[in-house]
């Protein structure tokens, strides 16, 4: 999604008060270190509650607008809340020139039993930038935790021809089965891509 | 009946404790910073629990359909260790999230110098960042420590109509009342309070009952997260309205923390997926079906 969509998406779901915030914060962002702090206080201006993901997008556009350097997107994450963590994991994929560098960020994530932030950290910046063995850590993490598949990008064109993985997830499969366990529709789905294509 | 339970320590408790107490209406509590049962020897040993209050209980919490909030502070037992001190520095970066809802729990252990600076400095801190405070009153020498806190609590920027005094029994309530703070009682099977003795202190001082809260201030000791829902059947068995039992059960933990202007019950959705699912401002879909779609 365009960032320009997002803030089009925020705003309308925003009242008056609201929007004047985030306008002043977006505006802020740009230009002062003052946005560090309504990055830490999105939640409370526009409820997380009523809707969950306003935050998020929130926050997300205000790293956008601040484009923060590495060691600062660093902080923000080790320093952060799980929401805020959530936020800079969703915002690598808007942020340019990162590069892999904040491929710890995403490894810390994928460490955590959180299903927010494994969902968060398996999005187009870890499809482009994790290793080989990383990503099928992930993906088989998300089978393991419940993490929807959709929630990992561009998980086909990864998956394809993976031979690998092929073995982790049917080993994986026949574990489920030996315990009596129903086997992850979603495994069934990635494994089924794991096959060559045919020439 | 529905239960906010203002002081409990859910680190220390396990999933099943989660499941009873939502079973037993409990929808919402607040965790506030304690020690780990044994002596901290580092300031990052407050950071990564600060952070699990900050992440990872609330998400525990969730998975049980209960929200959580977090009061932070360096405690007072530890405020006697100088390695600890340097907590007091960061805590500033912390009181500006959104889950903080007090600075807590301060007050006194064993009423020594040390406790009476970090005590000030944190009633400062409360008052600096838009918080109340949870003010811990001694288990021993209560009395003389009440007065003491009352003292620090006065000469602070902090209006003591933003205190929660807790642990209050039949020998400390008439001073804090007296005080205008806030009043905090701790229900628990062996010391502290009992449902019973809490339901004469809350008939004897009836005119006070806005500004009630009664908590389990469970932890790894012989405690019970269902304190709480205990005292509510008990003042029911007393003669108390359920309007009654609402009030200090529910809407008084919610208006004092609520001076935060953090406070957020509703509780997130963790099922696996629906946030993703439900997603519909970072995916795009039309706004009208985001908030029940993933749910």
């Amino acid at each position: 999604m365009l960032i320009a969509d997002l803030r089009t998406a925020v705003r309308d779901h925003l009242d008056g008060d609201t929007t004047a915030w985030l306008d002043r914060a977006l505006a802020e962002a740009a230009t002062t270190p003052h946005w560090e702090a309504d990055f830490a206080a999105a939640a409370r201006h526009c409820r997380r509650g009523q809707h969950p993901e306003l935050a998020d997008a929130t926050r997300i556009l205000l790293l956008h607008a601040a484009r923060p350097d590495m060691p600062t997107l660093t902080r923000l994450y080790s320093h952060g809340t799980a929401a805020e963590r959530r936020a800079v994991l969703l915002a690598l994929a808007h942020i340019e020139d990162v590069g892999p560098d904040a491929l710890p960020l995403v490894e810390d994530a994928l460490r955590t039993n959180d299903t927010r932030l494994v969902a968060a950290a398996v999005g187009p910046y870890a499809a482009r930038h994790l290793d080989a063995h990383g990503w099928r850590q992930a993906v088989l993490k998300c089978l393991f935790t419940g993490v929807p598949l959709d929630a990992v990008a561009e998980w086909p064109a990864r998956a394809r021809g993976d031979a690998e993985l092929a073995r982790m997830l049917t080993d994986y499969a026949r574990e489920r089965t030996a315990a009596g366990r129903d086997v992850p529709a979603d495994l069934t789905r990635v494994l089924a891509h794991t096959t060559p294509e045919e020439p | 009946m529905r239960i906010f339970d203002p002081h409990i320590h859910m680190t220390s408790r396990t999933t099943d404790d989660y499941e009873a107490m939502y079973a037993a209406g409990v929808r919402a509590l607040v965790e506030p910073s304690f020690w780990l049962g044994q002596p901290r020897t580092s300031p990052a040993s407050f950071y990564d629990y600060f952070d699990a209050l900050l992440g990872w209980e609330p998400f525990r919490a969730a998975q049980h359909g209960i929200a959580h909030h977090c009061t932070l502070a360096l405690n007072p037992k530890e405020a006697n260790d100088p390695r600890c001190l340097p907590v007091l520095d960061e805590l500033p970066r912390y009181l500006v999230k959104d889950g903080v809802v007090a600075v807590g729990e301060i007050g006194y252990d064993a009423m020594t110098p040390a406790e009476d600076t970090a005590l000030a400095a944190q009633l400062q801190l409360a008052a600096d960042h838009g918080l109340p405070a949870l003010v811990h009153t001694p288990h021993r020498d209560k009395a003389a420590g009440l007065a003491r806190t009352l003292d620090v609590v006065h000469e602070s920027a902090l209006p003591t109509d933003r205190v929660l005094l807790d642990h209050l029994n039949e020998t400390t309530v008439r001073a804090a009342t007296d005080s205008g703070c806030w009043l905090g009682f701790s229900i628990y099977p062996d010391t502290k309070m009992d449902p019973d003795r809490m339901v004469r202190v809350l008939r004897e001082y009836a005119t006070e009952k806005h500004r009630i809260l009664v908590n389990s201030a469970a932890d790894w000791g012989r405690s019970d997260p269902l304190k709480t829902r205990h005292v509510g059947e008990a003042m029911l068995a007393a003669g108390f309205t359920d309007d009654d039992v609402d009030q200090v059960l529910w809407r008084n933990p919610a208006a004092f923390y609520g001076l935060s202007g953090r406070l957020d019950l509703d509780v997130e959705d963790t099922t696996p997926g629906a946030t993703h699912k439900g997603n519909s401002i970072l995916r795009g879909a039309p706004v009208t079906t985001a908030t029940t779609e993933g749910r």
